[in-house]
């Protein structure tokens, strides 16, 4: 353990002071011991454990392990369900990104253009609610929206003269309800973030533009946009992870399983509790977690790799 | 600049502003009607267009609700796994966030990178191996069980060593150890008074993560009186699936104090949110 304190960068080594690094030393692993333990014990040891059960076929009643390889993978791709899940939570991420991304930025544009109106505050407040208020009463909320007989959106369609939809019992209809309240909790997220960059964004090249006879619109799209590109890679990635871990939303406005009526929109993360905790084939279930992981570390990459390729130009 | 062109901008900021306020209120109107539907009659709910303020206000729906479930017991369970979530999260990131920032030693960088590479990873990838954990510790169905998944933030560590690296001046810290203070002495009475600002921040995070967190305590808690409001309210809402009144009702018992908490916190939370946006 001694061997640690050799790495300091400071030169001067007499004896006094290196009692005190020695002190110091000692302050710091006290410090950090119990935080290093709990990320090993709850962190690193469970993923871990994912890494390690997808390999192996596990029904949780009986005694034995086998060890399968990628046996539970190779079944995975093979499975309709699971396959169902994946192009559902795909479908979700992405479209739920799609209406995030120019949704917030032109939000946080309009707010940024009215910071000093009286109801800035309010703005940013009314937008960040959505994002904090607790998932399930919401989706409950947009549950009654939705509701075919008694929702308002339909009434307010038949108003209008069209036709009510099934919004909750058809099978793209309920992915778009789904898509919909996710925006919906991800916009205020993204309008902050979005007003950071603003905030941040060089002052004189818009005076600039606005001397040389630039409008607003035409600021928004040929400046505001290209010098944004870092904040809504950044935005994106963090909304597709979210939505690829989608689950109280569907489990609220799209589920079955305890015999309410309307469709069940099967997500990863459902798909997933569900092969562990009711079919009981917790080795399977993990193989599901490490495709998740997967699809997180291959957004995070991309999202690298494009900032890095950014910075070299 | 000419007066017409003036009174065209300020005509320009109004219609944005009627714009913003608009919209502002349509993202509201779910939980505006919710909240409503909750003080509502079974009669009035059906009403078309839907009233923003009961005609008939009445209590009935939330007695029943207070009645016919343990709420004030999963309040009391959130809330109690919220705050102590919160504190948890406060102490063990504030330690580790100022050794990392203040303390260069390689053996200690190696390890905390190692850990922050692992806060791109989602919770629900690991959640079914530390569900057999908690269960091997017999915490399934306590409070204690469900704070073995919210122990430790990466963010919080983050967010610590980023702000004792902006304010707390290696002077400082210096000339108190030639004082002869202690090193504790001088995390406790020189660094976290110098990061009240992030640590309030810190703290509204860490409470609204746990208070919202679904997925987790829908796999460690299965008996009702463990339920937390999240957990409780969904399997509510599947009981009572046509009583549209009850559940509103429920919902807005759990919303409205929280909405509440949030507007009165605001400051904190958001710049604990913005901060999060400047990983880089």
């Amino acid at each position: 353990m001694s061997s640690a304190l050799v790495a300091a960068p400071n030169s001067n080594l007499e004896g006094k002071d290196k009692v005190s690094r020695k002190k110091r030393f000692w302050f710091a692993i006290i410090a950090i011991l119990p935080t290093f333990a709990i990320f090993g014990w709850v962190r690193m040891f469970p993923i871990a454990e994912t890494l390690r059960l997808s390999l192996f076929e596990w029904n949780l009643l009986s005694r034995n392990k086998p060890f399968v390889g990628l046996e539970n993978f190779r079944e995975l791709f093979q499975d309709d369900q699971f396959l169902d899940a994946i192009i559902n939570t795909a479908a979700i991420a992405f479209g739920a990104m799609a209406v995030t991304i120019p949704v917030s930025m032109v939000l946080a544009a309009v707010i940024y253009h009215r910071t000093r109106s009286r109801f800035a505050g309010f703005y940013e407040t009314a937008v960040f609610i959505p994002h904090v208020v607790s998932l399930v009463p919401a989706a409950m909320a947009w549950k009654w929206v939705f509701d075919a007989k008694l929702g308002p959106l339909n009434r307010l369609i038949v108003a209008f003269g069209g036709e009510a939809q099934p919004w909750l019992f058809d099978p793209v209809l309920s992915v778009i309800c789904i898509i919909l309240l996710v925006s919906w909790q991800t916009l205020g997220y993204g309008v902050l973030i979005y007003l950071v960059g603003f905030r941040n964004l060089p002052k004189s090249v818009y005076e600039a533009a606005r001397l040389d006879g630039a409008n607003g619109v035409q600021s928004f799209f040929f400046m505001s946009v290209p010098l944004l590109k870092p904040i809504t890679l950044y935005v994106s990635v963090v909304t597709l992870i979210s939505g690829f871990n989608v689950y109280a939303q569907a489990f609220i406005l799209a589920s079955d399983t305890q015999g309410a009526p309307g469709r069940l929109v099967r997500v990863l993360v459902l798909d997933m509790l569900e092969n562990s905790f009711q079919n009981f084939r917790v080795g399977y279930a993990a193989a599901e977690a490490v495709i998740l992981l997967v699809i997180v570390l291959v957004l995070t990459g991309v999202q690298f790799g494009l900032l890095r390729q950014r910075g070299r130009k | 600049m000419t007066v017409s062109s003036n009174t065209r901008s300020r005509r320009k900021n109004l219609l944005l502003d009627m714009m913003l306020f608009v919209i502002c209120v349509l993202l509201l109107l779910p939980l505006l009607l919710l909240i409503a539907n909750g003080f509502k009659t079974p009669q009035e709910i059906l009403v078309w267009p839907p009233t923003i303020l009961p005609k008939d206000p009445t209590l009935e729906n939330f007695q029943r609700v207070f009645s016919e479930t343990p709420l004030f017991r999963w309040i009391f369970n959130s809330l109690s796994f919220a705050l102590l979530s919160m504190i948890a999260i406060v102490i063990t990131s504030t330690l580790a966030g100022y050794v990392v920032a203040k303390f260069q030693f390689w053996t200690i960088n190696v390890i905390f990178t190692l850990f922050l590479a692992t806060a791109i990873i989602p919770f629900e990838v690991y959640m079914i191996p530390l569900y057999f954990q908690v269960k091997a510790l017999g915490a399934l169905n306590s409070i204690g069980g469900l704070l073995i998944g919210y122990l430790v933030m990466s963010f919080g560590i983050f967010l610590i060593r980023q702000n004792v690296i902006a304010t707390v001046p290696d002077e400082l810290i210096e000339a108190a150890r030639i004082d002869g203070a202690g090193e504790f002495w001088i995390f406790w009475h020189i660094v976290v008074p110098l990061l009240k600002g992030p640590i309030a921040a810190l703290s509204v995070l860490a409470f609204f993560q746990a208070w919202t967190t679904f997925a987790w305590p829908i796999v460690v808690l299965t008996r009702k009186t463990a339920f937390t409001i999240e957990v409780g309210l969904a399997n509510f809402q599947s009981a009572y699936t046509v009583d549209l009144a009850l559940l509103s009702a429920a919902s807005a018992a759990v919303m409205v104090p929280s909405v509440l908490v949030f507007v009165l916190l605001r400051r904190s939370f958001v710049e604990g949110i913005a901060a999060s946006g400047m990983k880089e």
